[in-house]
């Protein structure tokens, strides 16, 4: 493995000499065509609070399931007490002290909360059976040790999501945790629930549990934790005490990943097509302004979480605005459905693979045409040689590779299968086309492929918004950016200003003014 | 030249794609089991090939290929029908006691069947498509019902083949295409197996080659992303169950034509037997695979085990047995030929 970015450990002075109860030791994890990790070591220390930034897809949550015993590395290991161990699952690593707080709460919602706290260990009575006083009481005492008050008799549906995230805590404290890792625990928080939040993870720490605290919010990295390390492209990139960063430091650390090179042809730039004013939706997205003129790419940039699927979902009719207006093409527009946003011409391609809806079984011209059927064959019969006409024109626009029309979309190789997903909309004849993460995934020359058709797509006059959280993309492929941050536009950035520091310094709620000053 | 040169390799390249879509096709590896447990059987039992037997093997075969087609495009959208087996009882009860009461011509008998089924179907259809009942439970307690209705029209009464016009008890035995040539005797083809065929066909035409046939699969496949694109499932699931009931009325009209003989619970765990028939003959029990053509051959299949008990003197006993262990021997290879394609699905695609 070459070293590809700057690389420098900085060691506390004061090392204990003891072996850490948990470290990574080199681990590399792949999947598919994706080098999700390449050895990376960590080491979480007793009475510490460790920090690990990244951006979106740098291989933060590949590390908490490879702590989680979710995924076994394919080289490396996990090491307890100095011994590499191999943790078969995820009860595995329970029992050997390790308690992951995953993002998304993942409790029963129709148990108590006292019986989430001790699933699968609850207190036992004489005969075997499970005994109900004892459990309430553990948990009672628990949460009075975090100093909450929750009703460990109530039922979890319904609760908040900090309550919640809190079960999920006392979960982990349940069990003699060494090792607690919390996976974003602030995301869905509001401030104060993240002030208590904080106060419980220095309680537990001050115990001497190592804390893993995986967050992309900066200034939480320096509010809360000891030390912290940074990821990006799946590689370590630098661990040190936070007392020695800046935050301008973590975002040069953050970005900079490797960056493949797309040809970007000049569009012709028309008149708007697509307007948004004051969009908002409560509980996803606040005031988001923006509009995309024809033959222009409009990057949406922004970590995961800050509100880009959620607009672009009330923008294709699948989730409502509460207020705001949305004009296409001059007429104002509010869409009940899929089916007329896209009669409209608004396409989607959507984020959740389990969306694209490419039905097995199917050739690639009938999974094109699926869309625009009672369209193309208003007499109810289809016709195959009207449809593989119409497919081979994509087939061949898209460089599709495929033996024919014929061939089973199961057969495709995952960046073809992505190509016909685009097809299959671009039938649809729209006038703006809504990609998200259209590139998640896929190899590095079918993305390439990827990022020429959506630029021969804006040169042919379509509006495009690319949602991306990969920022050499989103900076290479858009005439603009915008910037989202926790539900908000935090910036909106020209092609010629825009900057790897400046998107990401807008997309974690720093002040621009940081970037341009460090630099 | 050059675009001979095209088509030549383009014709090639399909013939190729559909000899290999065979190799795998579940459809072609049923067709060749059932040809192998046939010989085996004649070689075991020459009474075996006797046109008498071939002929009711034949017949309840395509009763059942009939209902199985129906039950196929429910299976498809990810539904199921468990009361197929009542609308045939109730629809071949009450064909047979218009058919006693009035003398009314056989077309017409044709018409009540077919339609009293497209109701029961329709009905099913509203509960599960507009009031949104899972489609196990609804039609759950439609069995029941038209069960129910049918032991109420009985009166605890049964017909006989006696009570029945000779035209429409006659019909099952008859054939078409028999010749003679010197001592060789074809018997012809029995006017059931014609018929079957002939919906088999339709069908398998109509899910290809229609719009709706289309969305069916699409509903099936993933109805979330089926109506990210303007397919209207609920209608789409209407209609399979609309036709289900229809095709159940076809074969109910049959069943009383097969049997004459008629009893309030006549019909009674058939549903079983068209359910492992679709299920075997390869449509996918998650929806969005399958071919009616399979579950045809599916249907054939269970007819001639059925039968090999029967002349091979092995005890009845044993068929229930053997059809749930087919459903399941079938159900959970779908399970795992669709859990291996997830896992190299997962490791092309997820990061």
């Amino acid at each position: 493995m070459t070293e590809s970015g700057p690389i420098d450990v900085i060691k506390s002075a004061d090392e204990p000499s003891a072996p850490p109860p948990v470290a990574l030791a080199g681990v590399s994890k792949r999947f598919g065509a994706t080098q999700a990790l390449a050895d990376v070591s960590l080491d979480l220390l007793p009475g510490e609070i460790h920090a690990l930034v990244g951006e979106n897809g740098a291989g933060k949550s590949t590390i908490v399931k490879v702590l989680a015993g979710i995924h076994q590395p394919d080289s490396g290991a996990v090491v307890l007490d100095g011994k590499a161990v191999l943790l078969h699952g995820p009860a595995h690593a329970r029992s050997l002290g390790i308690a992951v707080v995953h993002q998304e709460p993942r409790l029963f919602p129709d148990l108590t909360v006292a019986e989430n706290v001790f699933t699968g260990h609850a207190p036992k009575g004489r005969a075997g059976s499970i005994n109900w006083r004892e459990m309430r009481r553990a948990a009672d005492e628990i949460f009075d040790s975090l100093s909450v008050r929750i009703d460990s008799g109530a039922i979890v549906r319904g609760l908040s999501m900090a309550d919640q995230q809190l079960i999920e805590i006392a979960k982990a404290l349940s069990v003699e945790a060494r090792v607690l890792v919390l996976d974003e625990p602030t995301a869905s928080l509001s401030a104060h629930e993240v002030e208590r939040l904080f106060a419980i993870v220095r309680q537990t720490r001050d115990r001497g549990v190592a804390v893993l605290f995986v967050s992309h919010r900066l200034e939480e990295v320096f509010e809360l934790c000891d030390r912290a390390t940074v990821l990006r492209d799946g590689r370590h990139i630098v661990t040190a005490p936070t007392s020695q960063l800046t935050a301008p430091d973590l975002v040069r650390y953050m970005v900079g990943r490797s960056v493949s090179l797309f040809p970007r042809s000049a569009a012709k730039i028309g008149d708007v097509l697509l307007d948004v004013h004051g969009l908002t939706r409560v509980g996803a997205f606040r005031d988001i302004s923006f509009s995309v003129r024809s033959g222009e790419i409009v990057g949406l940039a922004g970590l995961v979480g800050a509100g880009r699927t959620e607009v672009a979902r009330v923008l294709f009719g699948l989730d409502r605005a509460d207020a705001g207006e949305v004009t296409l093409h001059g007429r104002r527009v509010r869409f009940r459905s899929p089916s007329a946003a896209l009669r409209a011409g608004i396409a989607y391609v959507p984020e959740d693979r389990h969306l694209d809806g490419l039905v097995a079984g199917f050739s690639i011209a009938e999974n094109v045409t699926l869309p625009i059927l009672p369209r193309l064959f208003p007499r109810l019969f289809t016709r195959s040689s009207r449809e593989h006409s119409l497919a081979a024109g994509y087939v061949d626009r898209l460089r599709i590779r495929s033996t024919g029309t014929n061939e089973l979309v199961d057969a495709l190789s995952g960046g073809n299968q992505q190509k016909v997903v685009i097809a299959k909309w671009l039938a649809t004849n729209p006038r703006v086309l809504i990609l998200d993460e259209p590139t998640r995934g896929v190899d590095i020359g079918a993305k390439v492929e990827v990022h020429r058709i959506i630029s021969e797509l804006a040169a042919s006059g379509l509006a495009i918004v690319l949602i991306s959280s990969d920022l050499p993309e989103v900076l290479a492929m858009s005439d603009r950016i915008i910037v989202l941050h926790e539900g908000r536009v935090s910036a909106e950035i020209p092609r010629v200003e825009a900057s790897e520091e400046r998107v990401m310094f807008a997309a974690t709620g720093q002040i621009a003014e940081d970037a341009s000053s460090g630099e | 030249m050059a675009s001979n040169v095209a088509v030549g390799a383009n014709a090639r390249r399909r013939v190729g794609a559909l000899i290999g879509g065979f190799a795998r096709s579940r459809e072609l590896t049923l067709a060749v089991v059932l040809v192998a447990l046939a010989t085996l059987v004649a070689a075991r039992a020459p009474n075996f090939l006797a046109s008498t037997n071939v002929v009711s093997v034949t017949a309840l075969a395509a009763i059942i290929a009939i209902a199985a087609v129906g039950e196929a495009l429910v299976i498809i959208t990810k539904n199921i029908d468990l009361s197929v087996e009542s609308t045939i009882g109730l629809v071949a009860f009450v064909v047979a006691e218009v058919l006693k009461q009035h003398n009314l011509p056989i077309p017409a008998a044709w018409a009540i069947g077919i339609g009293l089924g497209l109701a029961l179907g329709m009905a099913n259809g509203v509960v599960i498509a507009i009031f949104r009942v899972p489609s196990i439970v609804a039609t759950l307690g439609t069995l029941s019902i038209y069960r129910g209705l049918t032991y109420w029209v009985a009166n605890g009464h049964e017909i006989n083949s006696n009570d029945l016009p000779a035209g429409y008890t006659d019909a099952a035995s008859r054939s078409i295409l028999g010749f003679r040539i010197g001592d060789f005797q074809f018997p012809g083809v029995p006017i059931f197996v014609v018929l079957a065929v002939f919906v088999v066909i339709v069908a398998a035409l109509a899910l290809r080659y229609t719009v709706p046939g289309r969305q069916l699969y699409a509903v099936g496949s993933n109805a979330e992303a089926a109506a990210t694109i303007g397919i209207r499932s609920q209608s789409t699931v209407f209609l399979a169950f609309s036709l289900c009931g229809m095709l159940a009325g076809v074969a109910g009209v049959l069943w009383g034509m097969e049997f004459g003989q008629l009893y309030a619970s006549s019909g009674t765990g058939q549903s079983l037997a068209i359910i492992a028939a679709v299920v075997v003959g390869g449509v996918s029990i998650s929806g969005g695979s399958g071919t009616v053509i399979g579950a045809a051959i599916g249907a054939l299949f269970l007819g001639l085990i059925n039968n090999a008990l029967t002349v091979l003197l092995l005890p009845q006993e044993w068929l229930q047995m053997i059809y749930g262990a087919v459903i399941l021997f079938a159900v959970s290879t779908d399970a795992l030929i669709q859990l291996r394609s997830q896992r190299a699905k997962a490791r092309s695609r997820i990061r």
